[in-house]
């Protein structure tokens, strides 16, 4: 369902993102991961069409990104780093305006859609809360509220579960891997365990590149015995 | 798509104190204005509005910046453009709906002052046709103003860099078109020189408004103006 072909991205004479390819299918989780400033956050913003790629392109639900972005912004659900909402609605007004811009007709079926995201992610107790004075947790969830907002095939998550408390990270998880089956789904984290979770496919980028792109299982048994974050490691020493 | 961007814009200057503080600060120093030495209302003694509106193009070059000066630079800042261009919106549409919103917004504000309307229609007889197309001018004046700040505001994430190059912006085409500046002009240039560059300043196309003239031609400058800076503003913002 994306088809990542050959994304670049630079800034300057700096490379963020250099040649990356890949492709996630239908019941695919694939974790990102990489050490900071490898370039994750930048290739979701190209894949969702908010940054224009200096070259290559992402063909998402058989749309392209660079030649019909509307498309495909319709197909995706995406939470961006650090969640960013209009802090002096209120958490329901927030969702309400996500669902009119969805495409969601009559009232009934915008309300109807913002119910079930506030209950999916459990918000109800903060609803008539403007979300400036939302905990960062709460916060978080109301990014992740606005991307599954309209059941979307694709979900793009940056760090979906950053800054939530233990048992939030685990019903967010529970959440993603229960939408799966019929969702593509592309998750960032720094969280090595959520990936042996969650995650069939692990994709590892280093200074812009693919430096490996496999299943949990398989970068396991890269280093028979050793923990993951050596494995991590090792794969990217050439970032440090 | 414009509806939901135009409804969130409009409703957020009330979702702040924002709305309350430019609303009155625009009436009360409107107002006083014309009831001061300059504007000259009572001395007048005339039942017209000539002494309120003849400091809008002056009191424009600052309040349409305070009221755009947000409209892009926040989003910017604050990161929710991500969000807004992940939706699917279009950036025409996008910044229509803002524009729009900001627009009605600052009609609001000119069509709060009714009251005067209604102090002159009491004292005298005053002529309506003038009101009118004053009032129709005054709110295309601010659509102009608005067109200048809305691209200002695209260029930076700094809300106070885009009041300050809103304000140099407009205060341009205001001079433009005053008189010492064009007389000047006119005495190094040849006449049609300064015809032609006064005849891009606010001044000269709100003035006939004022008289009760409704020119086509000064309406197609103000919404040629708001087509073309927002025009460059869809480009800033897709590059
Ligand atoms: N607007 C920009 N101008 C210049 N450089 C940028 C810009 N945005 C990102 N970069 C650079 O691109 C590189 C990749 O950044 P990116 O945000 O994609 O990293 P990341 O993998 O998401 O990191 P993190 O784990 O910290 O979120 C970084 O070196 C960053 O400094
Ligand atoms: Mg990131």
């Amino acid at each position: 369902m994306i088809e990542v072909k050959g994304l670049v991205k630079t800034y300057g004479a700096k490379r963020a993102v250099d040649g990356v390819t890949f492709s996630v299918r239908r019941g695919d989780i694939l974790g990102f991961l990489g050490p900071n400033g490898a370039g994750k956050s930048t290739t979701m913003k190209m894949i969702t069409g908010f940054l224009r790629p200096t070259a290559g392109t992402a063909v998402v639900g058989g749309h392209d990104v660079t030649a019909d972005p509307v498309a495909v912004k319709r197909k995706i659900g995406y939470l961006p780093e650090s969640a960013p909402a209009y802090g002096e609605m209120t958490v329901e007004e927030f969702l309400f305006f996500i669902a009119e811009c969805r495409g969601f007709k009559g009232p009934d079926a915008k309300r109807a859609a913002a119910e079930r995201a506030i209950q999916l992610t459990h918000l109800v107790p903060v609803r008539r809360q403007t979300i400036e004075t939302l905990s960062k947790g709460y916060k978080q969830r109301v990014g992740f509220a606005q991307a599954m907002l309209h059941d979307p095939p694709i979900l793009v998550l940056d760090e979906p579960t950053d800054g939530l408390d233990p048992n939030q990270k685990n019903e967010v998880r529970s959440l993603i891997k229960g939408m799966a089956v019929e969702k593509a789904v592309i998750l960032s984290t720094h969280i090595l365990e959520e990936v042996e979770a969650i995650c069939n496919r692990v994709i590892i980028i280093s200074q812009g590149r693919v430096v490996a792109d496999e299943t949990p299982e398989q970068l396991r048994a890269r280093q028979p015995g050793a923990r993951l974050d050596e494995i991590f490691r090792t794969l990217t020493l050439s970032d440090v | 798509m414009i509806t939901p961007v135009f409804k969130r814009e409009f409703l957020g200057y009330f979702r702040s104190p924002v709305a309350y503080v430019f609303l009155i600060a625009f009436l009360v120093i409107s107002v006083a204005l014309a009831f001061s030495r300059y504007g000259g209302f009572y001395r007048a003694n005339l039942a017209s509005l000539d002494a309120y509106f003849q400091f809008y193009p002056w009191l424009f070059l600052f309040l349409v910046p305070a009221a755009g000066m947000r409209l892009w630079s926040e989003e910017k800042r604050s990161g929710t453009v991500e969000l807004l261009f992940t939706l699917p919106i279009t950036t025409l549409e996008a910044v229509l709906g803002k524009f729009l919103a900001a627009w009605a917004f600052l009609t609001l504000g000119i069509l709060l002052s009714f009251p005067m309307v209604l102090t002159v229609a009491y004292l005298g007889d005053p002529d309506w046709g003038v009101l009118i197309a004053t009032y129709f001018g005054a709110i295309l004046m601010a659509g102009g103003y608005l067109g200048v700040c809305s691209l200002m505001s695209a260029l930076t994430k700094n809300q106070v860099i885009s009041f300050v190059l809103s304000l140099v912006a407009c205060a341009v085409l205001v001079f433009l078109g005053l008189s010492g500046f064009t007389d000047t002009l006119a005495a190094v240039f040849p006449v049609s020189v300064a015809d032609a560059v006064s005849n891009f300043s606010f001044m000269t196309h709100f003035d006939s408004f004022t008289k009760g003239i409704v020119d086509p031609k000064d309406v197609v400058f103000f919404l040629s103006l708001m087509g073309f800076t927002l025009f460059l503003n869809v480009v800033v913002l897709e590059r």
